[in-house]
């Protein structure tokens, strides 16, 4: 490993601690900023709506404030969450209480993550080839024929693709279930049946993130290798004789696909905000409906660490794809 | 057809005019001219709670049946998108704005006030918009369209920093602003008289794009139920239909209508910025 | 060394569709190269050459296409080649070593992977250890350490990269080379480098050069024989010898005379006005509106080839079909 590429690493992570400390600084100071008290009014509403006699509110009160310091003065509070973070304690949840928001983001963080990386891969991988294929002369008439309908279906938000999806194959169709991620009566083991209604529950999640994104990989693949082709290489891997199939693929994506992931890293956290909403829809057990929950139940503080927890994972994977950029281009390594 | 058309418009600008951003500019054009006009025609009244028998599918009276909550659904489309239009227009202005007035300040004053603007725009391009928004409007008491375009418009402003920024960049490179320098312009003198200027295309195309990334939010928010309780919004409308499981039951009439107009928006919204890069670069135009 | 001729191009049409209508870029031109010649092809930008260079071994991209004639190489017409035949005939007959040979390299791939793909191209199922005999052979004729062939190219200095391109074009031994300006980015110490170990390779190799640029200084060096091309047109074409001492074409020699020399002291020359745009080509010679001896029947009729002395052609309305005649100083008649 060179200098370079270990300055390189450094200056990396150096920016996901960044983008971390902001992330948190921002998550503690907005609620804190607006008027009123979170905390207190989410008691209240809970203790008006009839929930009071199951947990007594003076004890969960004074302890969040004692343990929170919550009448402390502000950079007391600051370094305290820290220090709460660090411990990853995150609070407690009020409409699960006395069920910790660690466990809850915990069993919900797979489920996101699973959907997420299957849905970006299959249609960053299958979206790249297209548009690859689109920008290599001649023929391809069948994908030039989608490309309308592409463009189309990557204009229009995912959690719409969705609403469409679930009406088309749930409901009329009947093909696959409407929600969910495994039926409400599976007992989750580790056997094929429980892997098969996995799979069918996450199809029309995967499919409504994928169709929403390819479009966009596929244009944006089809520039680059327009204007890869226009290269002087690809002109001398001509002149060599070589196999068409060789230089589109070794000559021509290999070259063009570098900036494309440069887009990839960028784009991520769009994708993300898409599917948070996706979730939503198809009531699948991830982050997004987590956070949708909470936000309904005005449970603060898993909403709070629901929002860290998809801004540290989405600043980790643009790190890693990071750190994938310089195994493909050699020119940065030196 | 295109090119007959294109043939009337001035100079040189009908040849570059693609097809990609006629297209998009008829789009929207078509949908601001159906939302200016349409609330004359129609009456809002019917776009109310309870103001017609809930429930009835399209036909007759009521051209696109009625919700579940007795709105007719074509007055509700007519008067909603209006207002989802002004809140993504709100929402880019302010962004738009408050990123070029950044971009220009840190492209041309350098030094630790670029290093600053630069670390926070990118740090916060990295972060899920939904995610701080949804916190924010989470947060607020009393929602209105009006917050709402401001709380969308506080992280829509980066990508137009970061994009009008490298441009001042570029341009500060470049021959004449030497010259102007030489000539004992003012560094104000400089950026309002030679800069802005050329960084004017892409402030325009970025207000495109924050406008539709602005509409998405704002959409998306809405849909999630964080948005104005009472107003007639796009984004409402789909959470309305959300909420009375209209997928489930097979009320098409009340989910339908409004992806049907916010596709139209947003596939215009990028028929325009592609076709309107197409306009600005025509050198790109190799193929 | 007399023969057969080993590349024979005859009435080559090349035309550019542009959105003002067809452009004429290479128009009509024939030559004929034995083994062992060297060609220099020179001309202003735009004069075709660089098309000339691409349509020899069918590498035109459009919005180009070759509109007509024969290229034959060895007998065989490439032009007619099926994709596989015209595959297989790359490299193995005909190289090419291209303008920008510092971007002719694929990046990410490292120099050893590159020569290796061109070879198993056309003979699969070398083993890895000829390949690499092979390869070391084929850097160390040039003049380059193996052991750059385990480098990426961006770690490749521009001469080097120059050189490394030659020896990939010359790995199957063809029988033509086209170089298009293969020192056109580089300093005058590593241009000389670069152009002896062309001579060397081309000597060893027994093939024939088609060397295309526009510094009549280094192909006159290089070349034995000269082609000097003008919007398109092959105006002249002899050896070198004759065509700087004695050029007969009025556009040559204002080329010749505009070149400085270093023991004459004297102003310097240009030839006044542009090339005509391609794609309204004017009748008769395209180069009458600048010629100084232009007459009528310049202005209304294309001139053909004619041939003035051995291997020696002009196409000009000076020269109507004489066998020779004495040279012609447009210099003295515009003095």
């Amino acid at each position: 490993m060179s200098l370079s590429l270990v300055q390189y690493l450094i200056r990396r992570l150096f920016q996901l601690a960044l983008v971390i400390f902001i992330a948190v600084s921002v998550n503690f100071v907005i609620p804190r900023l607006l008027p009123g008290d979170p905390v207190a009014t989410a008691l209240a509403r809970l203790q008006t709506a009839g929930t009071g006699d199951t947990m007594d509110i003076e004890a969960v009160s004074a302890s969040y404030r004692a343990r929170y310091g919550l009448d402390q003065p502000l950079w007391n509070q600051y370094l305290n969450y820290w220090s709460d973070l660090f411990r990853f304690d995150f609070g407690v949840s009020f409409s699960n209480f006395p069920e910790k928001v660690t466990t809850m983001v915990g069993a919900a963080l797979p489920w996101s993550v699973g959907l997420l990386m299957t849905a970006t891969l299959l249609s960053f991988a299958v979206g790249s080839l297209m548009g690859a294929r689109l920008a290599w002369p001649g023929g391809g008439r069948l994908i030039r024929a989608l490309v309308p309908g592409m463009m189309v279906l990557s204009a229009i938000p995912f959690y719409l693709l969705a609403i469409i999806m679930v009406y088309i194959f749930a409901v009329e169709l009947r093909w696959l279930p409407p929600a969910g991620g495994v039926e409400t009566t599976r007992i989750m083991r580790l056997d094929w049946a429980t892997a098969l209604d996995v799979l069918r529950h996450a199809v029309l999640p995967c499919l409504s993130i994928a169709l929403g994104s390819i479009g966009f990989w596929a244009l944006g693949m089809r520039s680059q290798m327009v204007c890869v082709l226009g290269e002087d290489y690809i002109t001398f891997a001509e002149a060599k004789g070589l196999s068409p199939g060789r230089i589109f693929f070794r000559y021509g994506i290999r070259n063009a696909f570098l900036p494309q992931i440069t887009a990839l890293a960028l784009n991520l956290s769009a994708v993300v905000s898409g599917a948070v909403l996706v979730e939503v829809i198809f009531n699948y057990p991830g982050l997004g409906s987590l956070l949708y929950v909470a936000i309904r139940g005005q449970d603060y503080f898993v909403i709070q660490g629901v929002v860290l927890v998809l801004i540290v994972t989405l600043a980790v994977a643009m790190f890693i794809v990071d750190l994938i950029y310089p195994l493909l281009d050699p020119r940065i390594r030196r | 057809m295109t090119a007959r058309f294109r043939a009337y418009l001035p100079g040189g600008v009908g040849s570059r005019l693609g097809g990609t951003l006629f297209f998009g500019l008829a789009i929207l054009g078509t949908i601001a001219l159906l939302s200016i006009i349409g609330p004359f025609l129609t009456d809002a009244s019917l776009a109310q709670v309870g103001a017609v028998t809930p429930r009835r599918p399209p036909g007759g009276d009521y051209p696109l049946g009625t919700d579940a909550q007795g709105r007719d659904m074509l007055a509700l489309m007519v008067h909603a998108t209006p207002a989802t239009l002004k809140m993504g227009l709100i929402a880019g202005v302010i962004g738009v704005g408050l990123g070029s007035v950044l971009g220009l300040i840190a492209g041309q004053f350098g030094g630790w006030v670029d290093a600053v603007i630069r670390v926070v725009s990118d740090s916060l391009l990295t972060v899920p918009a939904i995610a701080i928004l949804v916190v924010i409007a989470g947060s607020i008491d009393r929602m209105t369209t009006g917050i709402m375009a401001l709380v969308v418009a506080s992280l829509s402003w980066m990508f137009t920093t970061r994009t009008v920024r490298a441009q001042v960049l570029t341009i500060r490179e470049r021959g004449y602003i030497e010259v102007a320098r030489v000539n004992g312009e003012t560094p104000m003198e400089i950026l309002f008289r030679e800069v802005m200027p050329n960084v004017m295309p892409y402030i325009v195309a970025s207000f495109v794009g924050t406008v539709s990334a602005a509409i998405l939010a704002i959409i998306g928010l809405e849909a999630l139920g964080l948005g104005s309780q009472d107003e007639m919004t796009l984004g409402n409308t789909i959470y309305w239909a959300q909420q009375s499981s209209a997928v489930l039951r097979g009320f098409w009439w009340w989910w339908a209508p409004p992806i049907v107009v916010i596709a139209m928006i947003f596939v215009g919204l990028f028929l325009t910025s592609v076709g309107f890069d197409r306009f600005a670069n025509p050198r790109l135009e190799r193929r | 060394m007399s023969g057969a001729a080993v590349l024979d191009v005859q009435d080559l049409d090349v035309v550019y569709d542009t959105a003002s209508g067809p452009a004429r870029a290479v128009n009509r031109v024939s030559f004929a190269l034995r083994p062992c010649q060297r060609l220099g092809l020179i001309g202003e930008s735009g004069s075709g050459k660089t098309t000339m260079g691409t349509a020899l071994m069918r590498l035109t991209r459009a919005p180009g296409r070759i509109a007509g004639g024969r290229i034959l190489l060895d007998g065989a017409d490439i032009l007619t080649l099926s994709p596989r035949e015209l595959r297989a005939t790359r490299l193995r007959d005909i190289a090419l070593i291209p303008q920008g040979a510092m971007s002719a390299l694929n990046p990410v791939m490292r120099l050893r992977a590159q020569m290796v793909d061109a070879i198993l191209a056309h003979e699969p199922g070398r083993s890895k250890v000829e390949l690499d005999a092979r390869i070391s052979e084929l850097l160390t004729r040039v003049g380059l350490d193996p052991v750059v062939a385990d480098r990426y190219p961006h770690e490749l200095s521009g001469g080097m990269k120059q050189r490394a391109v030659m020896a990939i074009a010359t790995s199957l031994s063809p029988k033509v080379i086209v170089a298009d300006e293969p020192t056109s980015a580089l300093d005058v110490v590593v241009q000389r480098q670069v152009m002896q170990t062309l001579g060397r390779l081309q000597a060893g190799l027994g093939a024939a050069v088609v060397l295309i640029g526009h510094d009549m200084g280094l192909i006159a060096q290089f070349a034995d024989t000269v082609g000097v091309m003008y919007a398109g047109r092959l105006v002249e074409i002899g050896p070198v010898a004759a065509m700087i001492e004695a050029p007969r074409h009025p556009y040559t020699q204002l080329l010749i005379d505009s070149l400085p020399g270093i023991d004459v002291k004297r102003r310097l020359t240009g030839i006044p006005g542009l090339p005509p745009p391609l794609v309204t080509l004017p009748d008769g010679c395209p180069f009458a509106p600048r010629c100084p001896l232009a007459h009528d029947r310049c202005r209304s009729e294309l001139p053909s080839p004619q041939t003035v002395a051995p291997e020696h052609r002009v196409a000009c309305h000076l020269y109507p079909e004489h066998e020779s005649l004495p040279p012609f100083r447009a210099a003295e008649a515009t003095a």
